[in-house]
């Protein structure tokens, strides 16, 4: 990951993983969206967005992280907080 | 004729094959005596003993939206893709989908249009011969380059045979039972039977059944290829598949899916269906021979084809053709006749016969469903279609096989049965009569 994304990076990237894997048009991924509730996304395919998620933003998001990522806002917040310069 | 308590009727038919991408373009194909099968243009393809097949007419992607097709073994696919066909041609209500979620779903387009089936009376078997090798082997492919991490969520529900039944299930709301029968080449001759099964002992009274396979990939081409069972004719694949004929050296692998609605007669007169014809009954036996090679005294093909007879209310002087295995191997062409000879007795000398495989392949899994397909339009259309590239008959064929042109059938009460045999000794015979 060369740069550290904006949310509307983060958000364009996310859209275009869930047009790919599950085929909802990019403009229907808006931040309020929850993905079960909003976006009929089953788990199995939650599973599939995360991987590449982790591979689009270079960040790792373990299985306990992922149950808690329940909107679109939830994915941009946690990449955001782990693209932070520690210390 | 006699009938069964329950009389069970076939009122749509579906199918995607080598030959086109539904029933009629298939059916066309078929009178016609064209062929489906190709080489194949594989990366390394010279290195396989078997450099051909009979591969789908149409892409499933030309139907199936991408993100869909991505958690959807191809042998999947393309049995939902018959199944909506045969929806269809059943004059049933586009289906409504069930949201994950707990939001209300909007109604499809069209959705008033054509008869709402009860969900709660509604089955589905769906068989396939081998399951989604694709999935199995690509998964694999990505585990060795990439790890586990990598490898697709759906690489259980994409490769577990009775994937194809459960989709088709939860795309139609069949609520009233799902099954997929696992019998090698013999297993969509099974779905018809347990379909016919399921409406009589009142479980269903309507059952979409059909069988689906696709599994032309190098590891069958290979496989098939070390037991000596498909044919070598690299220079002249559309001339491979050749039933009955003297130069006959193997099966042709195909792939493709073919569906049909069977519905309870009481069913489909009371809301004013068409009727293709009426699946009268099914007959199974087991050779407990070889785990390949077939009982060669053609004893369990003829048990099954008398107990076909025997579950369908129909005496031998009702057949009047058979859709015959006929793979096109040395031995089992003529082993099949022999056995037709000893189950029908001297009707064997006025019915006619005919081995589709011969511009189909082989579809393993899906070929019994197929066959049952071409067998309801043969006699409705009251058309044998031509075997194929029978050129030089063999010495050993007494029997009336159909070559060259489509054969009438005369008009009038008929009945027809289409084999299916399959390794592990599996023999499935299918009885379909007209609907007059």
């Amino acid at each position: 990951m060369a740069a550290i994304a904006t949310e509307q990076d983060i958000l364009k990237g996310l859209a275009e993983i869930i047009d790919e894997i599950v085929g909802i048009d990019k403009s229907e991924v808006t931040p309020e969206k929850n993905f079960i509730e909003d976006l009929d996304i089953d788990s199995l395919s939650m599973v599939e967005i995360a991987v590449a998620a982790q591979d689009q933003f270079g960040v790792e998001i373990p299985d306990d992280e992922l149950r808690n990522l329940k909107t679109v806002q939830d994915v941009i917040n946690f990449v955001q907080n782990l693209q932070k310069p520690q210390g | 004729m006699s009938t069964s308590p329950t009389s069970v009727v076939v009122t749509g038919l579906g199918a995607t094959t080598p030959l086109g991408g539904d029933v009629p373009s298939t059916w066309s194909a078929l009178l016609a005596g064209r062929s489906g099968v190709r080489k194949l243009d594989w990366d390394n393809v010279d290195e396989l003993p078997v450099r051909f097949a009979a591969q789908l007419a149409v892409d499933p992607a030309e139907s199936i939206p991408r993100a869909q097709l991505r958690r959807l073994d191809r042998s999947q696919a393309i049995a939902l893709i018959a199944a909506r066909e045969a929806w269809r041609d059943a004059g049933f209500a586009p289906p409504v989908r069930r949201a994950k979620s707990a939001k209300p779903v909007e109604a499809e387009p069209g959705a008033d249009e054509g008869f709402r089936v009860d969900g709660d009376r509604l089955g589905v078997v769906v068989s396939s011969g081998i399951g989604g090798l694709h999935t199995a082997l690509n998964s694999y492919d990505v585990y060795k380059e990439k790890g586990w991490a990598r490898v697709s969520p759906f690489t259980v529900p994409m490769l577990m045979p009775n994937g194809a039944s459960g989709h088709v299930g939860i795309e139609f709301g069949a609520t009233a039972g799902s099954h997929a029968l696992v019998s090698a080449c013999a297993s969509s001759g099974e779905a018809v039977g347990y379909a016919i099964d399921m409406i009589r002992a009142g479980r269903a009274d309507v059952v979409i059944c059909g069988g689906t396979e696709s599994c032309i990939h190098p590891l069958q081409m290979a496989s098939f290829g070390s037991m000596r069972a498909m044919s070598t004719r690299n220079e002249e694949p559309e001339r491979a598949s050749r039933p009955y004929d003297k130069n006959r050296d193997g099966f042709v692998l195909g792939e493709g899916a073919a569906v049909m609605i069977l519905e309870s007669e009481e069913h489909a007169r009371a809301r004013g269906a068409k009727i293709h014809a009426i699946a009268a009954g099914c007959g199974y036996s087991n050779d407990a021979y070889d785990i390949v090679l077939p009982d060669p005294s053609g004893a369990g093909q003829a048990k099954a084809m008398l107990r076909a007879l025997e579950d369908g209310g129909l005496t031998p002087e009702d057949i009047v053709h058979v859709n015959a295995h006929a793979t096109s191997t040395p031995a089992g062409d003529i082993a099949e006749l022999a056995s037709i000879r000893a189950a029908l007795g001297d009707v064997a000398d006025r019915l006619t016969v005919t081995g589709t495989k011969s511009m189909t392949g082989h579809l393993l899994g899906g070929a019994g469903a197929l066959e049952s397909v071409i067998t309801i339009l043969t006699l409705r259309e009251g058309l044998v279609p031509p075997t194929a590239n029978l050129e030089d008959m063999d010495d050993e064929v007494d029997l009336d096989v159909v070559r060259g042109e489509p054969r009438a059938i005369p008009d009038g009460p008929a009945a027809a049965l289409n084999n299916s045999f399959g390794f592990g000794g599996h023999n499935v015979s299918v009885a379909f009569r007209r609907a007059v």
